[in-house]
């Protein structure tokens, strides 16, 4: 026998990072909601909205999504493969890697330096960094399957293998730029052409950034925290390769109507409708593996999270099918609608898994109890709440200011022909997304006092875990 | 197929093989990601092409630079679609042949202010760079973000050969000529712009601040179209 000590330092890391971005995201999301209904909020040149908002999606995406995926792989994949992680070195490297890039982008994003393409903000040089720290996770991870002591790889890691090589064929795909300047570049395709590779982009980083890396988070610790086993193997196997083909083709369901080739859009279409499917196969996985354990979720914060996030996911992706009919993103295209779906996704599914995982493992990693379980409950609550008001406010807001806009009077002409009129019609659903945002803002706070006393309360150094296994 | 999924059937077994699911993965992104750029390589040289359109000058490349730098499709779309209202409220549709000189495309996702694809020539140049400097001077209840470092920061043109040279080694038609007398060319332009700004009652001496740039840019938005008909 012989024992194999996980690298957890590696997981607290990334743990703490979530926190610490998810918070400075958020308070910049919040700055931005005010900013829309009270301009005077456009504090200057670099904290302008125009220059802020990427600054929330990076910051939110990358930076608080990406650390808690990148601790969500650490943790499971050393268990799932009974080894350490191949390299320590390689996962400090890609630690510190990902923050350096976190903050390049803090500092170029308000001092106007951005390739202006939405999600992919950053200049060339930092594009370099993050392929550079990208190869070096999937060299390290994928050396861990190798050396792995458990013959077969669980589902959660399937959906890690496709995230990692989708997500470095799309930042190289949609990033290939001639740089004209230290940080100046244009990119190789023009107009037609590079909107099609944006938005195969930018569909591809929700898909391969924003669901599958969630969905091998859920399969991991899902089960672990309801302690039962996952519902069906056999549907996981089948939503799985459905989703990592299907996806790819729907990218152009953001372009409808505009002046790319009416079949792209129709494929795009097609395939997005198509993808409600799959998607539901993986919340139903989730959701039916709390079968007979339901009663569990009155005492763990952890499995009300995680409901509350598979559920939302199966929301967004009822609702994104919907989103890509054509006759519907007539209405919704270009307004607060497409704003609030992001959301019901990012708050609702991206943000409870995260915050159900970190409950999860504060306690494991720290090997003491979580702080206050109240409090975790408080956070509960009110980021349910906030989430659900931002949703609905913002959906209020598009369908009004869509009808609004395509409104004609019995002589043929606009009900609306100044801009503002419409615009001064949803104002007060900005300040109820403020309210929303800033009750969920709230419920990140929470949890970073919960986790700094969790941590305080913590007894002596924590130790990382370990186990014995066959020499 | 159940023979596939079944508990030990034979996707079990690719299970235990990390490098024929990776590269069954990788197959799987590549058929959706190959259809999609099917319809890149078909169109190259496939665009209807538009013959007064043309690439921007110097200065209206300079402008789309900082319309670039402050974020500004965040707020505005560039894409007017084949609908009655938007027909109505902005102008002709928007034509693939448009954008063909556009790095990077900026089309937008999100219309918290009115398309921008055929605003130029709808405003005096004044009324730009008082709507810039101040929103609420030109239209009351705007919830735009005031923009009066530009009328105040130097208009930098010295990186205009660097990146028209850049541009055509990417395809953009400039000639040598174009590219040395790049900042000439942006000079007077922008003095002809000030000249009228001020002419008009506006501030003097904008020659050489940025916001020239951007209305130079503003004012070619969408003109392209009603040079064919002129
Ligand atoms: C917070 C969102 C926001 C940002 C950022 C923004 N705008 Fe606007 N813009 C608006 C709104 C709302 C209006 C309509 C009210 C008005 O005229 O001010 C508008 C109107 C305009 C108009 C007049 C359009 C018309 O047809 O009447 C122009 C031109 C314009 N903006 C240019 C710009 C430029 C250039 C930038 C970047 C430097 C910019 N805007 C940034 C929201 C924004
Ligand atoms: C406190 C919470 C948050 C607030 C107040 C907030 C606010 C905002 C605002 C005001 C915008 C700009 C909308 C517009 O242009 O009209 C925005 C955009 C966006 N935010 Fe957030 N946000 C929050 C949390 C998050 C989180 C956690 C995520 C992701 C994990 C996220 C992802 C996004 C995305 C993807 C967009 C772009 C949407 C689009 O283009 O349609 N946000 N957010
Ligand atoms: C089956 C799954 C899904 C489909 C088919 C889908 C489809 C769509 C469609 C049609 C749009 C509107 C595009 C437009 O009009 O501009 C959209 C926007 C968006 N969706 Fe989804 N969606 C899905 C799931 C999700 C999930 C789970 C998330 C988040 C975690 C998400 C995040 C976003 C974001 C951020 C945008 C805004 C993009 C922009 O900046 O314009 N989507 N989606």
């Amino acid at each position: 026998m012989m024992i194999v000590r996980f690298d957890d330092q590696i997981v607290r890391y990334f743990v703490i990072a979530t926190a610490i971005w998810g918070f400075v995201g958020m308070l910049v999301g919040a700055l931005i909601a005010l900013q829309l209904p009270f301009w005077q909020a456009n504090l200057g040149e670099y904290l302008s909205f125009g220059r802020l908002r990427p600054l929330h999606t990076n910051a939110v995406i990358f930076a608080f999504a990406g650390n808690a995926i990148f601790g969500a792989i650490y943790y499971s994949t050393q268990r799932l493969t009974k080894a350490r992680m191949f390299s320590d070195l390689m996962s400090r490297f890609h630690f510190w890697g990902w923050q350096f890039i976190i903050v390049s982008a803090a500092i170029t994003l308000p001092l106007g330096l951005t390739t202006g393409k939405e999600y992919a903000e950053l200049e060339w040089p930092i594009d370099v960094l993050i392929a550079v720290v990208w190869v070096v996770f999937a060299v390290n991870f994928f050396l861990t399957l190798k050396i792995r002591r458990e013959k077969h790889m669980y589902v959660a890691l399937w959906f890690y293998i496709a995230t990692i090589v989708t997500v470095a064929v799309l930042h190289i795909g949609n990033s290939l730029a001639l740089p004209v300047g230290l940080f100046k570049s244009y990119p190789l395709f023009a107009g037609v052409q590079d909107a099609f590779v944006q938005w195969w982009y930018g569909h591809n980083a929700v898909a391969f950034f924003l669901t599958t890396p969630f969905l091998g988070l859920m399969y991991y610790f899902l089960p672990k925290a309801a302690e039962r086993p996952v519902f069906s193997y056999r549907l996981s196997i089948v939503h799985f390769w459905s989703i990592v083909f299907l996806y790819i083709w729907a990218g152009p369901h953001h372009l409808a109507y505009t002046a790319v080739p009416e079949w792209a859009v129709t494929l795009g279409m097609v395939f997005s409708i198509m993808l409600w499917m799959p998607s539901w196969g993986g919340m139903i996985n989730g959701l039916f593996t709390l079968r007979g354990a339901w009663h569990k979720l009155r005492d763990s914060v952890v499995l009300k999270m995680y409901v509350i996030g598979i559920t939302f996911y199966g929301m967004s992706t009822f609702e994104g099918p919907l989103l890509s009919v054509k006759t519907v993103n007539a209405l919704s295209h270009y307004t607060d609608w497409t704003v609030g779906h992001a959301h019901a996704g990012a708050l609702g599914w991206n943000g409870f898994m995260i915050f159900g995982m970190i409950y999860w493992l504060l306690p494991r990693l720290w090997n003491t109890k979580l702080w206050s379980e109240r409090m975790a409950n408080a956070h509960f609550w009110v980021g349910t709440i906030g989430m659900l008001l931002y949703v609905m406010a913002l959906y209020s807001a598009g369908v009004t200011q869509g009808l609004m806009w395509r409104a004609f009077d019995d002589a043929g002409h606009l009900v609306y022909p100044d801009f503002m009129e419409t615009v001064i019609q949803i104002v007060p659903m900005y300040w109820v997304r403020l309210v929303g945002g800033l009750l969920y803002l709230t419920g990140m706070i929470m949890l970073g006092i919960n986790m700094i006393m969790t941590i305080r309360t913590a007894k002596e150094k924590p130790s990382d875990a370990a186990i014995s296994v066959a020499a | 197929m159940s023979k596939f999924i079944q508990t030990n059937g034979r996707h079990r077994t690719i299970e235990g093989w990390p490098l024929v699911f990776t590269v069954l993965t990788v197959i799987c992104v590549l058929v959706g990601g190959t259809v999609e750029f099917l319809p890149l390589v078909l169109m190259e040289g496939n665009i209807p092409v538009i013959s007064s359109v043309t690439p921007y000058t110097p200065l209206e490349l300079a402008g789309r630079d900082l319309y670039i730098r402050e974020g500004c499709v965040n707020c505005h779309s560039q894409m007017i679609r084949p609908f009655r209202d938007e027909l109505e409220r902005y102008g002709d549709y928007s034509k693939p042949g448009e954008s063909v000189y556009d790095r990077p495309f900026l089309w937008g996702s999100k219309r918290t202010g009115p398309d921008l694809a055929r605003v130029g020539g709808k405003y005096p140049d004044l009324w730009h760079v008082r709507h810039m400097e101040d929103p609420r001077s030109t239209s009351p209840n705007s919830i735009m973000p005031p923009y009066d470092w530009l009328l105040s920061k130097t208009l930098k043109l010295n990186d205009l050969p660097a990146k028209m040279r850049g541009l055509k080694s990417l395809g953009t038609p400039y000639s040598t000529a174009d590219i040395d007398g790049s900042v000439e060319d942006a000079n007077a332009q922008a003095e002809n712009l000030a000249r009228n700004i001020a002419a008009n009652g506006g501030p003097e001496d904008l020659a050489d601040k940025e916001i020239v740039a951007v209305v130079a840019y503003l004012q070619r938005l969408g003109t392209d179209l009603t040079k064919l008909t002129n």
